[in-house]
């Protein structure tokens, strides 16, 4: 029975959803933070120090502040759709982080824990679904905004984001070549037991990296909230709160595609040079888990440092790249894959 | 009734009472949206199916990609429940005909299916799972797969053809 | 055109290579450079806990100066507000009295001396104008403040603090600023 109630897995489940989220929020809250430390610090400045011992109290005074501004809905926008959008948004920021496996098993309890919410078979598809799903967050508080810069900066980033997609999903189906099978927690015991994907799959990640990007609107692809044409682009008319979801939104799917990068070419919770069988299996959890977010942080660094180095696309150029260049590349890339393991298999 | 149950009608009322809201709704892009529902509706019986790569390929394609375009073709063209054009009363006729029909067509086909009282096979069979449905799909059913991807590669080329520029 | 440095460079205009076009090479030379900003020195300072020195030439708020006994310098002969180009100095003359040796060098002083510091420029004029030194510019600058009335500088609050009765505060006022005797 697939939905057969046992209810010590819904509280172990539950117990482990609340912790992803508020983990997830709280990287999120110091990625921001970070942001503006490496921004600085690339820029020669020592950014933000006042508050708290190194500034580290700075996110909480950024959430603080937006908490208490005032909530403005404009008066002709659509009141439902307004608040449905960054309420999207989150959500589909959010969901992502359920198939991710964050660690191998823990004993706990007397009960195998394993450190992921679910196993399920399509995987990377899964991610792929619901990554797709984040524009409607972008698109729909766009249109309810009644303003005609929000509603530039919603259809730039549609088009945006189905243009690099398609990149994004053929690179990952010569991925799936290589793995054969599309759950990420397959992925990794693979690649614990052999070569890290990246060796398998560098055009592969390339292009996978660049689309990542771009799906996450930052610099070079922050086109949707290019502030110097379309003001603050989609989230022009918000304010407060609804505003902040936005903001988040995109620091939390940042969080979520280091973690997939770092998932899917750099061996997730894999420790190099390390065999987990060897130690007991609450320190290879724990082990995985900090090597995973030494991982991730590894990426969120160069998340910021590829946004103070490179400046923003024209649109025509982000097009041009999107569909002249990485699509026919990710094609390439998946036509020499199919040939090599063709070859190999022979 | 078991939870799966509970699901099925929960997720048939919606997927129904969405499309319904399709056709119904003045605004444009509030039918767009509420097609977005009926998608999801329709994936979360693909799971209670146990069909996880439909559910998941319904809502990428369907859900994340034409009906992205979609949207954005309702938002780019500015469409309101003004601008809805007034049909005239034969269109109107000829679409309460057109439908009638369709609705018997699948009255019939859902009858002579038999077996009603149970109306879907639920949790059981993994056909829908990537596996399985990639055997079947390259084993059994390889011509017409090999010749819809054909269609799709000729639709394509002429997608590119009529896009270029005239020289 | 005759080039004024050899810094001018001749801007590439011939079409990219593949190289170029492939734009990664670049990228990571951008990257390597923005890198390398993470080891150098960061030019800021921590305002409020750490000040910038000033330069010995630096002008800034107005001091009226006193003599060695702590005299004022200040004759009120108005050299300075004719100088001042903003015409931000009034004044009000005064004649000493018997028995106010101690306070006044001449016999002449100041009764009321002020400087709008919202019109002042700090360009100095009234330094070089004054003939008794009895006014110069100082290594400090006006604070802020919510009133338009508080930077009307009065003679008590531009005053240098008496030499032989308040020595510290005294030599705090004068700071490095060079004796100019006369």
């Amino acid at each position: 029975m697939l939905l057969a109630l046992d209810f010590a897995l819904i509280l172990e489940k539950l117990v482990l959803i609340l912790i992803v989220v508020m983990a997830s929020l709280g990287i999120a809250m110091y990625t921001t933070f970070a942001e503006r430390k490496v921004a600085a610090i690339l820029q020669d400045r020592r950014g933000p120090n006042r508050a708290g011992p190194f500034g580290l109290l700075q996110p909480l005074a950024d959430g603080l502040k937006l908490f208490f501004k005032e909530e403005i809905i404009p008066n002709l926008s659509n009141k439902f759709l307004f608040i449905l959008g960054p309420s999207l948004a989150m959500m589909t920021a959010m969901m992502t982080s359920a198939v991710i496996p964050w660690g191998d098993k823990v004993h706990l309890f007397g009960r195998d824990i394993a450190l992921q919410i679910a196993n399920i078979d399509v995987g990377i598809l899964f991610v792929f679904g619901v990554v797709s799903m984040g524009v409607y967050g972008i698109m729909i508080g766009s249109w309810a905004s009644n303003n005609k810069y929000s509603l530039m900066g919603g259809l730039r980033a549609a088009s945006q984001i189905i243009s690099y997609e398609l990149a994004m999903g053929i690179s990952l189906i010569a991925l799936i070549m290589v793995t054969g099978n599309l759950g990420l927690k397959e992925m990794v015991v693979q690649q614990q037991n052999g070569w890290w994907n990246i060796a398998k799959q560098p055009l592969g990640f390339l292009i996978f990296l660049v689309c990542s990007f771009a799906e996450c609107n930052r610099t070079p692809f922050d086109l949707p909230e290019a502030e110097n044409e379309l003001i603050g682009g989609y989230h022009t008319e918000y304010s407060s709160m609804k505003l902040g979801f936005y903001l988040f939104a995109e620091y939390i799917n940042m969080f979520v595609s280091s973690v997939i990068m770092a998932t899917l070419f750099f061996g997730g919770y894999d420790c190099p040079f390390v065999d987990e069988s060897a130690i007991s299996q609450g320190w290879a959890a724990i082990l995985g888990v900090s090597v995973l977010m030494a991982k991730v942080v590894a990426f969120l660094f160069f998340f910021m440092w590829v946004r103070w180095t490179i400046p923003r696309f024209r649109y025509d150029q982000l097009m041009r790249l999107g569909w002249k260049i990485l699509i026919p590349l990710a094609l390439f890339n998946m036509l020499v894959t199919g040939a090599v393991i063709l070859y190999f298999n022979k | 009734m078991g939870v799966t149950q509970i699901l099925f009608w929960f997720l048939s009322a919606m997927a129904i009472g969405s499309a319904i809201m399709v056709i119904t709704a003045k605004n444009p892009v509030h039918s767009v949206l509420f097609l977005i529902v009926t998608f999801f509706a329709i994936s979360g019986h693909y799971i209670l199916l146990n069909a996880q790569f439909l559910a998941i390929v319904n809502i990428i394609v369907y859900a994340g990609a034409i009906m992205v375009l979609f949207l954005f073709v309702v938002m780019l063209m500015n469409l309101n429940a003004n601008a809805e054009p007034i049909k005239n009363r034969t269109m109107q006729f000829a679409g309460i005909i057109a439908g009638g029909c369709l609705f018997l067509v699948l009255t019939a086909a859902i009858n002579k299916a038999g077996n009603v009282s149970s109306p879907v096979q639920l949790n059981v069979g993994d056909y829908g799972l990537i596996k399985n449905l990639g055997k079947t799909l390259f084993n059994d059913f390889v011509l017409p797969f090999e010749i819809s991807s054909v269609l799709f590669l000729s639709a394509m080329i002429g997608a590119v053809v009529m896009g270029k520029k005239e020289e | 055109m005759q080039a004024l440095t050899n810094k001018a460079q001749q801007v590439d205009r011939r079409p990219m290579n593949l190289l170029e076009r492939m734009y990664l090479p670049t990228i990571i030379k951008g990257m390597a450079i923005t890198f390398s900003h993470i080891f150098k020195k960061k030019p800021t300072i921590n305002y409020p806990e750490k000040t910038r020195p000033f330069s010995p030439v630096f002008r800034g708020l107005h001091i009226l100066n006193r003599d060695e006994e702590g005299r004022e310098n200040c004759t009120a002969c108005g050299l300075c507000a004719v100088a001042c180009p903003a015409e931000a100095i009034t004044m009000e003359a005064a004649e000493r009295k018997d028995g106010e040796e101690n306070l006044y060098k001449e016999e002449k002083y100041a009764a009321k001396y002020e400087i709008n510091m919202l019109r002042c420029i700090f360009c100095g004029l009234c330094e070089e104008a004054c003939p008794k030194d009895a006014i110069y510019l100082s290594e400090t600058f006006a604070p802020a403040d919510y009133q338009r009335k508080q930077f009307i500088y009065k003679k008590e609050e531009m005053l240098i603090p008496h030499p032989i009765n308040e020595p510290e505060a005294y030599a705090k006022a004068r700071g490095n600023k060079v004796v100019t005797s006369q």
